[in-house]
């Protein structure tokens, strides 16, 4: 690991102060010589592959006693940036009222992570393309813009099928983030000039020609928290993986619906494991609404979410599975009791 | 080789001879370290060492160290307590498992600067007095390994696992410690001591 310059933020303001000091001449985010440290299980593991070399990190936990609030107050529900995943994944009224949310975060990487990672970092956290974090290869338009991407030929099984580009496949890992896109959730930034709110589906970017930036994120802007209106009781995560507990999805559905008398008023689907961003499936959940559920119905929806995919040697397995997740995600938000 | 360990003890001893060989082997770059500290009391340069004072089983221990140093390179290389284990180095396996504020925490992505002020607890600060943990005493009753290298690790995570309440069913056990991986495939046997162990801890 390179050296750099340790500093614990007394307050938002030291910490916007210090992030973007640097930033100018730094963009983009990734590449900024000042990073934040929250809980730093992406961070620091990157910083010992040499993947990240920020000359300053900037210790953010001590904000935690005004950013890591859980509150669910009935028709709406809020969560500070820097609330434990392990914290919200065991809060009795996000796993009533926002399962998908709780499911998401439970199955997500092992229970010490868990007890590490916070909600912000959470939906930071970057790729796990091993060409990515193996810097013996040059050939990444990810951390070496304009190098090329070795993972086009070369071993793409985890690689993404929607989103990618002639640049980059690599996939967004998350699972926290696609509950979030379905419901809509709105992020809370604060940086310099204070604090702005946008649609949480705003603040990832698809690679296009430069797989480099990643959020609409700048240098010295921290995620604060995010808000979610109306509950979600009829909602579900499904993540099939390779290992049946502690590893990334090969294939993740998030479904929220919501159903009267037999007929779905409301659908949300979201993907992951699959795509280069957290990834809305709007064409799906269209098919959805006003409809009565059956298993034809489930089987035109998952094939409407994966219209756009496109494998590659090693990936295009993920079509077919996809499928099958959302069909079967789909029949169990149906038929889950609330 | 160590010539503390070998003037120390008559017999071999596996453990004091690594403390030992770990030890002399540090001594050039701390005390590099210091003498550098020494001319420039205001360390403004990330590559000069920093004070730090970590509160371990217990007790407050002072240290000087270099930025980067992680929770488990302080505990295994500054303070030879080397119970914790370096296994992947990434947060992969659990070898390195601690108790952070009761929490358990991978310690080698914990920087040791972020850990000031809160109480790390280690494998080696489980036992009261020669007593030991009702989680060891079930590991070894339940032959809950064969290397024994993840021992330490799955033992701190099982400790908070029965803690959270994650080890009211062999299905939970399994999920919530598969953080903690066993290369010699202990799992069945360490399931079993978790299941025995647990009744004791939460009586308390």
């Amino acid at each position: 690991m390179r050296s750099f310059s340790y500093r614990r933020a007394s307050d938002p303001d030291m910490a916007v102060r210090a992030l973007s000091a640097a930033a100018a001449a730094n963009n983009p985010l990734t590449k900024a010589t000042a990073q934040p440290l929250a809980g730093g299980t992406t961070l620091i593991d990157l910083m010992k592959l040499d993947v990240m070399r920020p000359a300053a990190v900037v210790d953010i936990n001590p904000l935690a006693h005004a950013w890591s609030a859980i509150e669910p107050d009935g028709e709406a529900l809020r969560l500070g940036a820097l609330a434990k995943m392990s914290d919200v994944a065991a809060h009795a009224e996000i796993r009533r009222s926002y399962p998908v949310i709780a499911d998401s975060l439970r199955l997500a990487a092992s229970a010490q992570l868990r007890n590490m990672a916070t909600l912000g970092g959470n939906v930071m956290q970057r790729t796990r393309c091993s060409y990515f974090r193996d810097v013996s290869y040059e050939n990444c338009n990810k951390r070496n813009p304009g190098s090329g991407c070795a993972a086009m030929d070369g071993v793409n099984r985890m690689h993404a099928v929607l989103g990618t580009s002639d640049q980059c496949i690599a996939t967004y890992p998350g699972d926290f983030a696609q509950a979030l896109i379905a419901l809509d959730a709105v992020v809370e930034i604060t940086g310099k000039a204070g604090t702005r709110s946008m649609p949480f589906a705003q603040l990832h970017k698809a690679p296009g020609s430069t797989p480099e930036i990643e959020t609409t994120l700048q240098p010295g802007e921290l995620i604060s928290a995010f808000s979610i209106q109306g509950r979600w009781p009829r909602s579900v995560y499904l993540k099939a993986r390779d290992r049946q507990s502690y590893e990334f999805a090969l294939s993740s559905a998030a479904v929220a619906l919501d159903v009267q008398d037999g007929t779905i008023r409301d659908a949300r689907v979201a993907l992951g494991g699959v795509a280069t961003v957290p990834w809305r499936a709007r064409e799906a959940e269209a098919l959805l609404k006003g409809e009565k559920f059956d298993e034809a119905l489930a089987q035109r929806v998952a094939h409407a979410a994966f219209a756009d995919a496109r494998g590659r040697r090693h990936n295009s397995f993920k079509i077919g599975l996809g499928r099958r997740v959302v069909a079967r995600a789909l029949q169990q938000a149906v038929t889950m009791e609330i | 080789m160590s010539d503390k360990s070998s003037s120390r003890t008559s017999t071999f001893d596996r453990r004091a001879f690594m403390a030992g060989a770990a030890g002399s082997a540090l001594v050039p770059m701390t005390a590099r370290a210091v003498a550098q500290d020494a001319n420039e009391p205001v360390a403004q340069d990330p590559s000069l060492p920093v004070e730090v004072t970590l509160r371990v089983n217990g007790k407050d221990k002072r240290l000087r160290i270099d930025a980067r140093t992680t929770v488990l390179d302080a505990l295994r290389e500054h303070l030879k307590l080397t119970g914790s284990k370096k296994g992947c180095d990434h947060g992969q396996c659990g070898a390195c498992t601690v108790l952070i504020d009761d929490r358990r925490v991978v310690s080698c992505l914990t920087l040791a600067l972020a850990a000031e002020g809160q109480e790390i607890t280690t494998i080696e600060g489980l036992a009261t007095d020669d007593r030991l943990h009702p989680m060891q005493q079930a590991f070894i009753d339940n032959d809950a390994f064969q290397c024994g290298y993840c021992t330490p690790g799955q033992i701190m995570s099982a400790v908070a696992c029965v803690k959270e309440g994650h080890a009211g069913n062999e299905a939970d056990i399994r999920e919530y410690m598969s953080g903690n991986i066993c290369r010699c495939a202990a799992y069945p046997n360490i399931v079993a001591a978790v299941k025995q162990a647990a009744p004791e801890i939460m009586k308390g």
